[in-house]
């Protein structure tokens, strides 16, 4: 196959998976987005739409730029030195790389969940109240208590901390801490949730939590997850999306990359040819 | 003489591994291969350590005792009349006159009893010289046939090597804590004898520090006090305005480098910081007596203060200029030790980069920036040459910034300089207040390595 009917294919794939979401409303928008690290290149022309309050799976190999194009929707590529974004991606409509925008406002509207729980050493209530904190989202002592509430019940965590809200976030279990950390980016009212591999440190019963929050999540929420497990992808995602080598293969709704995928990587990828 | 001895040793240690791997190398061709435990270089090794190691210590043992055996041989051999009813300290003149004159220097025109010892003295040491390398070379030799006796295909040389070289790395170590050891028990028993002389409370708790008392009955002098309180106020003073200094440049530094500056900015930065890191401290000791005491003086005059000529702040100043890279190094590896993940968990989050600074970064590397505060503290309190220029000598009882306070590093140096005896109170109150320092010294290293440490346990 040579490449210019390879990528006239990918265009045909890219507008049939829009076609299908065309009822949806595309919360982030990507239009040629190309990602430099020095000189070598690390996204190709990365066009995408990510519909709103639903949940979309970046899968693909190793190095496949699935990570560095979600870190290009809040912005944090910026702290890399050496990196540079070209292209645009928009967030309701709104050029999240314009010189007007303000990447602080930015990153209290598009949260972020990394792959390693990471949780500040400080207490349960401090590591929830941070975000709410910094940007005054609450104005006095009894309005942070709620949303600290409020963000621990929606990351399912309540339960097991509301005896010890005082007590160092450090201390609770892996899977807890990444709930933590889930609770730490709800609490800023994000728009959008980006996740990036946030089950890879966790084992399956805490993993098999996160997806259960995950998929409760979605009615209130655009989730935006990197993964590994392809099996993850298909259990929380809706839509998702085959990245490789820097190349945004295939996007469309998740039942039909699995089961029906349009191009011969993606399939190769699903069935353990390779990756 | 000597010199030669260590190099006979040397050689024959370089032949003995030649030999000895000549000779495994034949063992190794001669059997077949997997049966030869050692490769033909540690049968070298092992060899040449069998006749250099014992050797060696036995040279040291021989010139470390050679003098002491040889001065009691020339005591015992002067005619009685010279050594009876003469003191201790008389005999020693004794020896060292006879010594002298061996050596040809002669003072004054000695008696013939005196020329005969110094004969007697050369040839007990031309005798000793050459027994020492006669019996090296015996040990040697020795060594030598019993270490290839032992040389066999089965013969672990490799292990035997090794238990050669980790009883190298112990007795390193040794080292090390045997001098500390012998320096703070020298500290502690000639302290003990001031404290003899002058009572422990006066020592700590009195006001007045006049410590140039008369060395001989012929010289004009104070009648002494040694209240050292305002020593170690001065100490402290001093101290406090290097800190002062210190530690909010130091810490902004390396605040800046780790999260503000570009690339660029930190290979220029960096390096400078390591140049102010390696000026000696008797550079520092000039810029401050130099320029930065007349500098403040002048001021003081514009505005109407009276300034010493050596004030506390010129020389709290640049000795906290001299400790801003060892803060600011310490902070800056305590920063970067904090994971990158809390620093990206923050601004996911959309903190600015200050907020993440002051909220995160900051309470998460603090325990290791208190330690490197703390070390500099110790380093300020130990400092030596900046003060000794800088400051003043006169211990007056003073907190004010602007007047001459002296420190207890200076007045060792002044206590020890010049005319001393080893059994007055002047000279011994260094070694009180050398003690005191080391103590004090030790606590705050001791804390802050604590600090450090535990710090570090939380995120490895």
């Amino acid at each position: 196959m040579n490449d210019a009917s390879m990528s006239a294919e990918m265009t045909a794939n890219l507008s049939k998976s829009l076609d299908f979401d065309q009822a949806a409303k595309p919360k982030v928008v990507a239009k040629d987005v190309n990602v430099f690290y020095g000189e070598k290149q690390a996204l190709f022309d990365v066009s995408i739409d990510i519909v709103e309050k639903s949940v979309t799976a970046f899968i693909g190999p190793s190095g496949c730029g699935k990570s560095t194009f979600l870190r290009c929707i809040n912005r944090m590529n910026d702290t890399i030195e050496g990196c540079v974004v070209k292209g645009g991606i928009s967030l309701d409509g709104d050029d999240i790389y314009a010189p007007s925008l303000d990447v602080v406002e930015l990153r209290a509207r598009v949260g972020m969940v990394f792959q390693k729980p990471n949780p500040f050493p400080k207490s349960i209530y401090e590591n929830v109240s941070y975000g709410p904190r910094i940007h005054g989202l609450a104005r006095g002592k009894t309005e942070l208590d709620e949303i600290v509430e409020s963000s621990l019940k929606r990351a399912g965590l309540w339960e097991e901390v509301k005896d010890r809200l005082n007590e160092p976030g450090t201390g609770l279990s892996g899977g807890q801490q990444q709930r933590l950390c889930i609770a730490r980016a709800i609490a800023v009212s994000p728009e959008v949730i980006l996740m990036d591999e946030p089950c890879s440190a966790l084992d399956p019963i805490a993993t098999a939590r996160i997806e259960e929050l995950i998929d409760e999540l979605r009615a209130n929420f655009t989730i935006i997850i990197v993964t590994h497990s392809m099996q993850q992808a298909a259990r929380v995602s809706q839509r998702t999306a085959f990245f490789h080598l820097g190349i945004l293969v295939e996007l469309g709704a998740t039942e039909q990359i699995f089961t029906n995928p349009s191009d011969k990587r993606t399939q190769d990828y699903i069935t353990g040819r390779f990756g | 003489m000597a010199g030669y001895a260590f190099l006979l040793i040397a050689l024959m240690t370089t032949a003995a591994y030649l030999l000895g791997r000549g000779r495994g190398a034949r063992i190794w061709a001669g059997g077949d291969g997997s049966k030869v435990h050692s490769l033909p270089g540690y049968h070298g090794a092992f060899v040449a350590a069998w006749v250099g190691i014992p050797a060696f210590i036995l040279g040291l043992f021989w010139l470390f005792l050679q003098g002491p055996i040889i001065d009691q041989f020339l005591i015992a051999s002067l005619p009685t009349s010279m050594t009876d009813g003469a003191t201790a300290s008389q005999i020693n003149l004794l020896v060292s006159e006879i010594k002298n004159v061996a050596a040809g220097q002669v003072f004054k025109e000695p008696t013939p009893d005196i020329v005969a010892a110094a004969e007697r003295y050369e040839l007990w040491g031309q005798i000793a010289r050459w027994a020492m390398i006669v019996v090296a070379l015996a040990v040697m030799v020795v060594a030598l046939s019993f270490a290839r006796s032992r040389l066999a295909p089965r013969f672990r040389a490799r292990n035997a090597f090794e238990h050669v070289l980790s009883g190298l790395m112990i007795f390193c170590s040794v080292v090390a804590i045997a001098t500390t050891i012998g320096i703070v028990s020298s500290l502690v028993f000639e302290a003990w004898r001031f404290f003899t002389m002058v009572p422990v409370t006066e020592f700590l708790f009195g006001l007045r520090w006049e410590p140039q008392i008369a060395l001989r009955d012929d010289q004009v002098a104070g009648l002494g006090a040694f209240g050292a309180i305002p020593v170690f106020t001065g100490t402290i003073l001093i101290a406090f305005l290097a800190m002062l200094v210190a530690t909010p440049i130091g810490i902004f530094t390396a605040i800046y480098l780790v999260e503000y500056s570009s690339d660029r900015a930190r290979k220029i930065i960096k390096p400078i910081m390591e140049i102010l890191a390696g000026v000696p401290t008797v550079v520092y000791g000039f810029f401050a007596v130099l320029t930065v005491a007349p500098a403040i003086r002048e001021f003081g005059g514009l505005i109407g203060i009276a300034v010493s000529p050596n004030s506390a702040i010129a020389a709290g100043g640049v000795m906290g200029i001299m400790i801003i890279p060892f803060i600011s190094s310490l902070s800056d590896d305590a920063l970067n030790a904090v994971p990158r993940s809390m620093r990206d968990g923050s601004l996911a989050l959309g903190a600015t980069p200050s907020e993440t600074m002051i909220k995160v970064l900051l309470p998460a590397a603090l325990p290791g920036i208190v330690g490197g505060v703390l070390l500099g503290v110790s380093r300020a309190i130990g400092e030596t040459m900046i003060v000794v220029m800088a400051a003043g000598l006169i211990a007056s009882l003073t907190l004010n910034p602007l007047d001459s306070v002296t420190t207890v590093t200076v007045q060792i140096v002044t206590l020890l300089i010049g005319d001393t005896e080893f059994d007055s109170p002047k000279t011994l109150a260094a070694f009180a207040l050398g003690l005191v320092l080391f103590l004090v010294t030790l606590c705050l290293n001791v804390i802050a390595l604590r600090i450090v440490r535990k710090y570090r346990e939380q995120y490895d």
